[in-house]
């Protein structure tokens, strides 16, 4: 059984979430990483999904982040989510209004920074829907 | 001489005015405490982003290839004043230090030369300089923080600056706040928003030991920092936010903490000279009653 090590998960607004657990699987931009203590340094952007916490082989808890950056240094992991929530906490109806309105936003978009912001908006509500109902 | 109904009078109004200061203040302090605990819940991620900065800037700053926001546009001819005052009056000196402030830095900046702009926000530092400075002023942000502050906020200023950077309008970009020290000393703070100041950062120590690890990028340093920069903005921005707003609350209650003093020795000297002048009135009666009793 791997040692335990810190894993932090920050928002812009506060800390939320910042305990001991002996492996994370983190969703990033070039797909999910798993962290174990001694990982290697390293800096990556994240995607829209969801964070697994382990304990031994068990997932112990699974947040929903839609996307920001993850630092992991030997001794430590940390999460910079723009937004984060259990996946529990998932609203479907909420979930899916974003998508209506990201498709609408993105449909009217006339410029390159307007049609990225859509298209952001626009995966995070997927992402949000998939994660939807797969809480432990 | 004032009659005894004039100095009822403003005794009375005196004692309201007391009643709505101390009020204030109470209100202000339950402010600031929130403010803070804001300001407080905020400073993981700030610190974690610097340090995340940190490394990475250190190893791209010297590059050819490093981002605009990071490195500048290589001019320094236009400046972008981003000047962060309250919405509400009646705090102290909060608003009139950063509008001063405001004023010299445009006298030093007009006096190199260079293109000066001002972004307000905050209605309050906007109502004093928008003659003087009409020409110069690019928009008024208000209605922050209200009812809370939230990143949204900061997200908002933050993606106006970075449009405007986009569009080539500028060329440095400085904020202008309050830095919140304690209750009753506010800090007039000038940031330099872009190009971002990597020295700063190099000046913590913790920074410093992250920058000696050398870390994977994924997907690549530079497109990470191209992610990264613009949303370290808009927490630089928030930050800044957040210390004004405990600022503003702490000017406010230290103002209206002096409101209710100088209220409260009004009322006791309003007072004495009611008592006073009664006292000659009731005098002055019994000289003419008895006067009259003897002249019978």
């Amino acid at each position: 059984m791997p040692d335990p090590f810190t894993f932090d998960l920050v928002s812009p607004e506060k800390l939320l979430l910042s305990e001991d657990v002996e492996m994370v699987v983190v969703p990033g931009a070039e797909g999910d990483f798993g962290v174990l203590i001694g990982h290697a340094p390293l800096i990556s952007a994240l995607r829209p999904g969801v964070i697994d916490t382990y304990a031994g082989t068990k997932v112990e808890k699974r947040i929903f982040v839609a996307g920001g950056f993850a630092e992991v240094t030997g001794e430590r992991c940390t999460v910079l989510a723009e937004e984060a929530m259990p996946v529990e906490d998932i609203d479907l109806a909420a979930a899916e209004t974003r998508i209506t309105s990201a498709r609408a936003a993105l449909d009217q978009a006339d410029n390159d920074i307007a049609r990225g912001q859509a298209e952001m908006a626009l995966a995070v509500g997927e992402a949000m829907v998939a994660a939807h109902g797969t809480g432990v | 001489m004032p009659s005894l109904k004039d100095l009822r009078m403003r005794i009375d109004s005196v004692k309201s005015t007391q009643k709505i200061t101390s009020a204030m203040k109470m209100v202000a302090a339950a402010k600031l405490r929130r403010a803070q605990e804001q300001a407080e819940a905020a400073r993981p991620y700030a610190e974690r982003m610097e340090r995340m900065l940190g490394s990475l800037a250190g190893s791209m700053a010297s590059s050819a290839g490093a981002p605009k926001l990071l490195a500048g546009t290589g001019k320094q001819d236009v400046h972008l004043l981003v000047m962060m005052t309250s919405d509400r009056g009646l705090c102290g000196a909060f608003n009139s230090s950063i509008v001063r402030d405001t004023r010299r830095m445009v006298a030093e900046l007009q006096a190199d030369g260079k293109e000066v702009k001002i972004l307000c926000v905050g209605r309050k530092g906007w109502a004093q300089v928008r003659r003087e400075f009409a020409p110069m002023i690019v928009d008024l942000i208000e209605g922050i923080g209200r009812p809370r502050l939230s990143f949204d906020d900061a997200q908002g200023v933050s993606n106006r600056v970075l449009e405007m950077f986009e569009a080539g309008e500028f060329d440095v970009c400085t904020l202008i706040y309050n830095r919140f020290k304690s209750v009753i000393a506010q800090i007039v703070t000038r940031q330099q928003l872009i190009p971002f100041a990597v020295d700063d950062l190099a000046a913590g120590d913790e920074s410093a030991d992250a920058a000696s690890v050398n870390y994977d990028y994924e997907p690549d340093e530079n497109e990470i920092l191209e992610v990264l920069l613009p949303r370290n903005m808009s927490v630089q921005v928030y930050r800044s936010l957040l210390e004004n707003n405990a600022s503003e609350h702490g000017a406010r209650m230290s103002a209206m903490d002096n409101a209710t003093r100088n209220a409260g020795e009004m009322i006791d000297s309003l007072t004495l000279n009611y008592n006073r002048t009664r006292q000659a009135f009731i005098t002055k009666e019994l000289i003419e009653i008895i006067s009259g009793a003897e002249a019978v």
